[in-house]
C-alpha cells in the first residue's frame, strides 16, 4: 500500500509499519499528527514559546512550582455523544491539573493504535485533541506513536501527561473541615450515561451528551476572585460518590448531602432507573466538586453560575452537617433522601452490572 | 412536571403516608414479591417512613436469587463443554455455585458472554467465527422475561439457526406465594403483587390469594407513589376484612394482561412437574420447560448424557440465610453474614449479588 496516500484517503488503515520507526512512521507523524496539531495553531506564538519538533525530548522553560500528572484513556466507544477519545484525553489531564489550582501549560500525547485503525478516525481524534488543548491554552509538546497487531488493543488507547503552573497553592483535601459547603459545578452522570447508552448490547437512544470539557477557565474564574476553596476534584470514574467518600475518609470528616439538591438531568435519572445505576456513581468528565468555606459559598456559586460550564451549579451539602455530626460517622457520606430518610452513600463497587427485569 | 418526577412528588408521598398511618389500626405485614419493589422501598426509605404501621417482608421475586445452587452448577457444567458459548444475563455472572461462578469460569477461559437481551444471541450466532460453536442461552426470569425467550426461539426457528440452545430456568410467581401461605406460621396480611409480571399475565393469577387464603392482593408499579398507593389499598382491604385482587397500576396493567405475549409463551413452553427454588426446595408446577416438540433446542435434553456430575454435590453455604429471607421469615440484617462476611464485593448468597436481591438493597441503602 502506498503510504503517501495517508493524507488523502479517510478509509485508509493504519498498518504495523506506521509504528515501525521508519519512513511510514515519519509520514504518519508529518501528514496526520503534525498537520492536525499545527493546523490548529498549537505551536504558534512568540519566540519563547516556539518548540523544536522531532527531537528526542522537548526543552521547555518551566515556572518555579509545577503540577505534574498523567492519565490513560481507553474509552469505548471511541466516538461518543459530546466528544471522542482525543478530546477526553486532553480535557481529562487538563482537569487533573486545574483542580489542583495549576494552569495547564504542556501536554504529552502518547498513542497506542491497533493495526487497521482508520486514518480518517485518527485525524478526527487528533484534531479534537488539538481543539480541546486550545481551550485551556495548554500546548501538546511531545508525543509518541506505537502500532500493535490487530486484536492487541481496542482501536486506540491514549496516554496524556500534563505540566501546569501552580497559580493557587494550598488546594488540598486535607483542608476540608466541618462547615465547608459542597458545590457541584453542573449536572452529574452525563458522561457515564452517554457512554454506557452507546455500549454494545445496551444501544439505548439517550438524549444525554457527555459533559466532557476542560475546566481550567471555570476553576480559574472562581480562584482568581479569592474564593476560599478547600479542595476541588473532577468527578470522573466512580462519580460524585467516589469523590465524596475519598474526601470524607481522607479528611476524617462526615459529609451530608441532600439528594434533591444534586443537579441531575431527568434523562440521566431515567437511564439509571432502567439499568439499576445511581447518578452519583456515574462518571462526569466536565463537572467539578468544590469544598468551599461557608462564608464564601454564595460567591462561589454566583461565579460558577455566570460561567457557561457552571450554569447548573448547585450547593448540595455540608461537611459535618451543621453540628449534627457524631464521631461514629467520621469518614462517611450521608445522603438525605427526597423524603427525608438518611442513607449511607457508599463507594461504587464491582462492575456496574445491569439488572434484568 | 416530567414523567420522571410525577410519581415521586413529596406532597403525594406525605399525604399517602398520613392516610396509611391513620387508617391502619395495627401493624400490618405486607410482602412485596418483586425485587424491584424491594429495591424501591429501600431506596426511598418507605419502610422507615411507615415503620410504625407497616412491616414490609421481602418475597421470592428476584429471579437470580431464587435459582438454586444446582442450576448454577449445571450452567457452569454446560459452559465447560467443548465448543460451547454460554450466554447469560449480567446478574447471573457473580452468583456463587457450589465451587465456582460464571465470572470465575470466564476468567479461566470459558466462553461466557454477558447479554442484555435474548436477541443479542442471534448476533453471536451470526458471527462467522462461531459457526461451529453451540450457543446456549441461560434463560432465567419470571413471566416478564419468558416471552423474550419465546421470541428468541421463534426467531431461531424462522431463520433456521441450528446452533442456538436453551437452558430454561423460567419460573412462575403464584406457586411460591401459595407455598408461603400454605405454611401455618406465616405473618402475612397482604401482598404487593409484581407490576411487570402482571403487565404480561393480567391480574387473574393472584385470585387464590384472596379466595383461598383470605389475604389482600394489590398489583402496584415501582415508583414511590405506586407502592404507597398499593399499600393504602392493602390497609383498607385488611381493615375492612375484604380481601380481593386490586390493580393500583392501571396505567400499565390490564386485567387480561398481554394476550400476544401469553400466546407466544404457550406456543413454546409447558409447566414442569416441579422445580427447585432456593430456600423452598421443590415446588410443584412452579417452573417452565420447552414443549416436547421443541426439545431439540433444549440444552438439558441435547446435552443430557454430558451433564449431571454437578447434581451430586451441590450445596449452599450453610450460614447463608437467603432461603429464609426469600420466604419472608428473616430480613437481610438478621443474617449473621450480612455486611460482614457477605457484601456485594464478596457475595456469599444470591440475594447479595443481584441488584434486585433484598440483601443487596439493604446493603446499598443502609439507614443512618
Amino acid at each position: 500500500m502506498n503510504s503517501k496516500k495517508l493524507n488523502n484517503d479517510e478509509d485508509e488503515k493504519i498498518l504495523l509499519s506506521h509504528g515501525g520507526g521508519g519512513k511510514e512512521t515519519s509520514q504518519l507523524i508529518n501528514n496526520i499528527l503534525f498537520k492536525e496539531l499545527y493546523g490548529a495553531g498549537l505551536y504558534k506564538g512568540n519566540a519563547k514559546n516556539q518548540i523544536k519538533l522531532l527531537e528526542d525530548a522537548t526543552i521547555l522553560n518551566s515556572p518555579q512550582k509545577i503540577a505534574f500528572t498523567t492519565d490513560s484513556f481507553t474509552v469505548s466507544p471511541i466516538f461518543f455523544k459530546g466528544g471522542d477519545i482525543g478530546k477526553l484525553s486532553v480535557a481529562g489531564t487538563v482537569n487533573d491539573l486545574s483542580v489542583m489550582g495549576a494552569k495547564p501549560l504542556f501536554l504529552s500525547l502518547g498513542l497506542i493504535i491497533e493495526e487497521g485503525f482508520l486514518t480518517g478516525d485518527l485525524k478526527k481524534i487528533i484534531n479534537s485533541a488539538a481543539q480541546e488543548a486550545k481551550k485551556s491554552g495548554a500546548r501538546i509538546v511531545t508525543g509518541d506513536t506505537k502500532v500493535v497487531p490487530r486484536g492487541k488493543a481496542d482501536g486506540i488507547f491514549i496516554n496524556t501527561s500534563g505540566i501546569g503552573e501552580v497559580l493557587y497553592g494550598n488546594i488540598s483535601v486535607y483542608n476540608i473541615a466541618d462547615g465547608d459547603v459542597i458545590i457541584v459545578s453542573g449536572d452529574i452522570g452525563d458522561h457515564g450515561s452517554a457512554i454506557m447508552s452507546q455500549r454494545d448490547g445496551i444501544d439505548m437512544d439517550v438524549e444525554t451528551e457527555s459533559d466532557c470539557a476542560s475546566l481550567w477557565d471555570m476553576i480559574d474564574a472562581v480562584l482568581k476572585r479569592g474564593v476560599a476553596v478547600s479542595a476541588i476534584r473532577d468527578a470522573t470514574r466512580g462519580g460524585l460518590a467516589a469523590v465524596l467518600n475519598e474526601w470524607a475518609a481522607t479528611a476524617g470528616v462526615s459529609i451530608y448531602i441532600e439528594e434533591d439538591k444534586i443537579p441531575v438531568r431527568d434523562s440521566v435519572k431515567g437511564f439509571c432507573e432502567l439499568l439499576g445505576f445511581e447518578p452519583y456513581q456515574l462518571a462526569c468528565e466536565g463537572t467539578a466538586v468544590f469544598a468551599v468555606k461557608q462564608e464564601h459559598a454564595k460567591k462561589a456559586l454566583d461565579i460558577l453560575k455566570s460561567h457557561p460550564l457552571g450554569k447548573n451549579a448547585g450547593a448540595i451539602g455540608i461537611v459535618g452537617g451543621n453540628g449534627k455530626d457524631n464521631n461514629q460517622l467520621k469518614g462517611k457520606v450521608i445522603l438525605r433522601g427526597i423524603y427525608g430518610i438518611n442513607k449511607l452513600l457508599d463507594y461504587p463497587s464491582g462492575e456496574l452490572l445491569p439488572r434484568i427485569c | 412536571m416530567s414523567i420522571y418526577s410525577s410519581f415521586k412528588q413529596k406532597d403525594d408521598i406525605e399525604r399517602l403516608t398520613c392516610l396509611i398511618s391513620s387508617e391502619a389500626k395495627k401493624t400490618i405485614n405486607i410482602m412485596e414479591i418483586c425485587g424491584g419493589h424491594t429495591h424501591s422501598i429501600m431506596k426511598y426509605g418507605l419502610n422507615t417512613l411507615l415503620k410504625d404501621k407497616i412491616n414490609f417482608l421481602h418475597g421470592p421475586g428476584c429471579p437470580v436469587c431464587v435459582m438454586p445452587v444446582k442450576r448454577i452448577d449445571t450452567a457452569i457444567e454446560i459452559a465447560s463443554l467443548p465448543d460451547v458459548i454460554l450466554a447469560a444475563y449480567g446478574d447471573m455472572m457473580r452468583v456463587p455455585g457450589t465451587h465456582s461462578s460464571l465470572i470465575k469460569e470466564r476468567a479461566k477461559g470459558r466462553d461466557i458472554r454477558m447479554i442484555y437481551s435474548p436477541l443479542d444471541i442471534i448476533k453471536i450466532a451470526a458471527d462467522k467465527s462461531n459457526k461451529d460453536k453451540k450457543i446456549v442461552f441461560f434463560a432465567i426470569g419470571f413471566e416478564t422475561t419468558t416471552p423474550m425467550t419465546a421470541a428468541l426461539l421463534e426467531e431461531v426457528i424462522a431463520k433456521k439457526i441450528g446452533n442456538i440452545f436453551f437452558y430454561i430456568n423460567h419460573v412462575l410467581v403464584p406457586p411460591p406465594i401459595n407455598a408461603i401461605l400454605d405454611s401455618n406460621d406465616n405473618l402475612i396480611d397482604g401482598f404487593i403483587c409484581p407490576g411487570h409480571v402482571s403487565v404480561i399475565t393480567g391480574s387473574g393469577i393472584y385470585e387464590d390469594i384472596p379466595l383461598k387464603y383470605k389475604k389482600a392482593a394489590v398489583i402496584a408499579g415501582f415508583e414511590p407513589y405506586d407502592i404507597l398507593s398499593g399499600t393504602l389499598l392493602i390497609v383498607r382491604q385488611v381493615e375492612g376484612n375484604a380481601p380481593k385482587v386490586e390493580i393500583a397500576y392501571k396505567r400499565a396493567v390490564k386485567e387480561t394482561g398481554n394476550k400476544k405475549a401469553q400466546d407466544l409463551v404457550n406456543k413454546y413452553f409447558e409447566v414442569r412437574g416441579e422445580f427447585e427454588w432456593r430456600g423452598f426446595g421443590n415446588i410443584p408446577k412452579s417452573g417452565l420447560k420447552l414443549k416436547d416438540e421443541f426439545k431439540v433446542f433444549d440444552a438439558e435434553y441435547v446435552f443430557a448424557d454430558k451433564l449431571g456430575e454437578s447434581a451430586y454435590d451441590a450445596k449452599e453455604n450453610a450460614a447463608c440465610k437467603c432461603g429464609e429471607i426469600l420466604k419472608g421469615r428473616l430480613k437481610p440484617d438478621d443474617c449473621p453474614l450480612f455486611d460482614g462476611v457477605c457484601t456485594p464485593e464478596n457475595p456469599i448468597g444470591a440475594c447479595m449479588v443481584s441488584f434486585e436481591g433484598a440483601c443487596a438493597a439493604y446493603y446499598k441503602y443502609r439507614n443512618f
